[in-house]
């Protein structure tokens, strides 16, 4: 068995960034564990632009945010050991990890998980039909044209609208595919609204809202594909078939935090992220075991994974150079309906912040409307938003300082719109 | 030529290879598809029954039973994942539970042991997440749960160890009986010659008789459908859990897998034949409505997977076993319905018997039984050690949701019958089984393919010829 002072599973965009502020905030004897073979994760097979306006300011694509923070990475004495599988985690922060070296066990006294997520597929929304070639998800065809140079189909209707199914049916169309339909069950796309403008209204393609794929046939690959009107409860509406001939169906209908090694160390769960339950500093509830990124709930922007993933490095530093934080909740953030979720989940007593970060995300769209903090009886603050859609993360900024003002250990989170 | 030629290389085919290849005989199996176990055998519930279902008296009765008694020992040979498990049939009312007396004094007659009925509460002891509107409970220890795919492919590849001629993607286009009694069977392949024919080709054997001109039979095929649902629901049951037949069908089965996950299905509906295995949304809402009955906090928001099989039903209520009426030396073995998994050891018992009323069985003086898989996840931290430092290959997780290494595929592919297909692997190995479905794992699993077989990426299909993953390079034109 090994030693290390902090561990942290995964080299994408989360775990290179609380790697470099681990570093930064005094923690010397860090272990990046990368399933690859290089650094970057996913953004290494986003190569179209659109990253970093928040953090850089600039643009740049996806392999060039993750050089960045490599090259960041290369500036410290964090050590790296790619094409390395975490096989368990154990409640006692012992990692089990194998590579072609062999079977590793490294006792760690704090460790950042920064696993990603992974792509709903066929099955979880059981469609209907034969099970041929020519399904796969949106992300698997992202791989196979922009890292390893293969084509996944020519006549292509793509299920889901949210960013990834957006990006290919652009990044097809430029190679030279036909981008027939892209469908989406919701009412409203789930992508970002420069997406919907920059991928499908530019290249023509048609977003068929309230539709959902109905039946899938070929024999050996798709051959065609029936896509239906939805009712307000999803149901498909008899008559309202359409059928496009297309030889594949890409399927971008949502991400899963990938929390299979957080459920083996005995992490709570949060069924709404489908990712670990943490404080404000990102700590999980195993002490010095904290998270970030697409592991614990799904991102629109790696700008907000990058933060969210230095809050998780320095919380490290402070849980092993300083003062760990004490493993009770202060205060518990409860959202209103209209919210699908808030991460964090519950605060910390005494935060030595000025203001804690609170991501949520809508679960319809508004219009011009305020964010509600309340203690259940008094208005703690308020922010106002002129649109907001179940699409784009929302974030706001909790003053410390009213913390104290607010009674009993619930903050209530709530969205109204202003009427006109 | 010859002694014996096999038609169909589905569980039925490879156990009559697997029994066979004891023997000095000669023996070559045709299969219509570019790999084994690609028909029923893979897409069916996967249950080894008690064997209380069938009718005393009739041969699918005592092959049920006796084959239930050969399972085990033949898993533990052939290293296949089986489960004794134990199942209930349940009862919902008062017209169910005499149906469950029925069924325990046929499994009485049957030889089935230790059958008890269970009450509502005594079954729900056992089964905690069960409805509270099951009154009782027809409980069979000695039913399991085994991998059919695993269990042909290792029939036939201890087969083709020991001298068996398994030669794919050969569909029987047409078969002749010469004068001297001896048959030519015409495949893409080429044309085989044999003393004996063993039609085992499932819902095609109608079909494959019908070559010789005659009509023996005739099959109905009936496509069920199911729901796989993640590993985070395999222990929502113990056992099997099976429902009382009724007017709304045979009843849906809920049961642990012998991979972790949890089965789900099938319904029962007349289908055109063993093509017809796409999913419909009205046979899933069936089967999901129909499981809930049995376990209401089911959870489909878990499934990974659908998939449909077609069973060779018929009008009997026996297997269609036995030779043609017309054709000394031509074997049905045909209309193998449920329990036809559980029944397979013992019908190819009772097939070897056929080939020696017309070929001496003599034993093979050195038969090599037995069969042998490295399984990385199953291993113990120490094994794990020993593998990775003896082939670092294994320390290379590709399936990230099973835990499937490089060294597992590579070793199919050096198995005496390699996959040729990402299905293929999938079936030997598990890559690609898991919650993701092969999202992450299937470009590499191709990387694999085309680099062990030499031939490029775009070559590789998803399982039968023209199912090609990839359609061509980005940019061709430029290439």
């Amino acid at each position: 068995m090994k030693n290390c002072q902090l561990a942290i599973i995964g080299g994408g965009p989360a775990g290179l960034a609380a790697a470099v502020s681990a570093y930064q905030n005094g923690v010397r004897d860090i272990l990046l564990l990368e399933r690859d073979k290089s650094l970057g994760g996913i953004l290494n097979q986003c190569i179209h632009n659109g990253f970093g306006l928040h953090y850089f300011k600039e643009e740049l694509t996806g392999p060039e945010y993750a050089a960045r923070f490599v090259a960041m990475l290369k500036e410290t004495a964090v050590r790296v050991v790619s094409d390395t599988m975490v096989l368990d985690i154990t409640d006692d922060r012992v990692i089990h990890a194998v590579n072609t070296d062999g079977y590793h066990t490294i006792r760690a006294d704090s460790i950042i998980l920064a696993m990603g997520c992974r792509e709903r597929t066929r099955g979880a929304i059981s469609i209907p039909g034969t099970r041929c070639a020519g399904i796969l998800t949106a992300g698997a065809a992202q791989r196979f044209v922009n890292m390893e140079g293969y084509m996944v189909g020519k006549r292509i209707v793509i299920l889901g609208s949210g960013d990834i199914g957006l990006i290919m049916s652009r990044r097809l169309s430029l190679e030279g595919a036909e981008v027939l339909a892209c469908v989406e069950v919701m009412p409203h796309s789930s992508g970002l609204q420069r997406n919907i403008v920059q991928c499908l209204d530019d290249f023509g393609i048609p977003l068929y809202l309230s539709h959902t794929v109905t039946d899938i046939i070929g024999r050996d690959r798709v051959e065609r594909v029936v896509i239906q009107k939805v009712d307000e409860n999803r149901l498909p509406i008899p008559g309202t078939e359409i059928a496009f001939d297309c030889d594949t169906l890409l399927l971008s209908v949502g991400l899963i935090p990938e929390n299979e090694l957080s459920r083996q160390a005995g992490i709570r769960l949060d069924p709404r992220t489908n990712g670990p339950e943490v404080f404000e500093n990102m700590e999980t509830t195993i002490p010095g075991v904290f998270a970030c990124g697409n592991v614990l709930h799904v991102h629109d922007l790696v700008d907000f994974v990058t933060r969210e993933a230095q809050n998780a490095g320095k919380s490290a530093a402070d849980y092993l150079l300083r003062d760990p934080m004490p493993a009770t909740e202060a205060y518990r953030i409860e959202a209103s309906d209209d919210i699908s979720y808030t991460v964090p989940q519950k605060l910390h007593p005494a935060i030595p912040q000025k203001a804690v970060s609170v991501f949520f995300r809508v679960r319809r769209t508004f219009e011009k409307s305020h964010i509600l903090v309340t203690d259940g009886e008094t208005v703690l603050c308020a922010f106002s938003r002129e649109r907001m859609a179940p699409g784009e993360m929302e974030q706001i900024y909790l003053p410390t300082a009213l913390l104290r003002r607010a009674k009993g250990n619930t903050l209530y989170i709530s969205c109204e719109e202003v009427s006109k | 030529m010859q002694d014996v030629i096999i038609l169909g290389c589905g569980v039925i085919g490879a156990a009559c290879a697997y029994t066979l290849s004891r023997y000095d005989v000669s023996v070559t199996v045709l299969e219509k598809s570019n790999d084994v176990a690609n028909g029923t055998t893979k897409a069916n519930s996967a249950i080894v029954h008690a064997g209380y279902d069938p009718r005393p008296g009739t041969a699918i009765a005592r092959l049920n039973v006796e084959g239930n008694r050969m399972m085990e020992d033949l898993c533990r040979r052939l290293d296949v994942p089986f489960k004794r498990i134990g199942s209930h049939v349940l009862a919902f009312s008062e017209a169910d539970l005499s149906h469950l007396q029925v069924l325990y004094e046929r499994g009485v007659k049957n030889g089935v042991p230790d059958l008890r009925i269970l009450t509502g509460e005594e079954a729900r002891l056992m089964e905690p997440n069960l409805s509270e509107a099951v009154v009782g409970s027809l409980y069979a220890p000695t039913a399991g749960i085994v991998s059919p795919w695993e269990l042909t492919l290792a029939m036939a590849e201890v087969a083709v160890r020991n001298g068996v001629e398994l030669i794919l993607e050969a569909p029987t286009t047409a078969i002749r009986q010469e004068e001297d009694g001896t048959f030519t069977v015409t495949t893409p392949k080429g044309d085989f010659r044999a003393k004996t024919v063993l039609n085992a080709t499932g819902v095609d054997a109608e079909a494959v008789c019908g070559l010789l001109g005659v009509h023996e039979f005739t099959l109905t095929p009936n496509r069920g459908e199911y729901y796989l649902l993640d590993k985070s629901e395999g222990t929502r049951v113990r056992s099997v859990i099976f429902q009382c037949p009724d007017e709304n069908g045979k009843g849906v089965l809920v049961s642990p897998t012998v991979h972790g996950n949890l089965i789900v299905g099938p319904n029962a509906e007349a289908v055109s034949g063993a093509d017809a295995t796409e999913n419909t949304a009205q046979g899933l809402s069936f089967v999901k409505k129909q499981a809930i009955r049995s376990v209401p906090t089911l959870s489909f928001r878990e499934n990974i997977r659908n998939f449909a099989g077609v069973r060779a039903n018929h009008a009997e209520d026996d297997f269609l076993i036995g030779e043609s009426s017309t054709f000394p030396g031509f074997f049905h073995l045909a209309g193998i319905k449920s329990p036809g998994l559980t029944a397979a050891p013992a019908i190819a018992k009772e097939a070897a018997e056929y080939v020696a009323s017309r070929t001496p069985l003599i034993p093979k003086a050195e038969f090599s039984d037995g069969r042998r898989v490295i399984r990385f996840k199953s291993l113990s931290e120490e094994e794990k050690r020993a593998v990775i430092a003896r082939n670092p290959l294994y320390g290379r997780v590709i399936c990230r949701c099973e835990t499937v290494t490089e060294g597992e595929i590579v070793a199919a592919l050096q198995s005496p019958i390699p996959p040729t297909t990402v299905n293929g692997v999938k079936r030997r190995v598990g890559a690609g089984m898991g919650r993701c479905q092969g999202g992450f794992c299937s470009p590499r699993v191709q990387e694999i393919l085309a680099r062990e077989l030499g031939i490029p990426m775009e070559a590789i299909p998803l399982d039968q010829p023209g199912s090609n993953i990839l359609t061509g390079r980005t940019k061709e034109e430029y290439r």
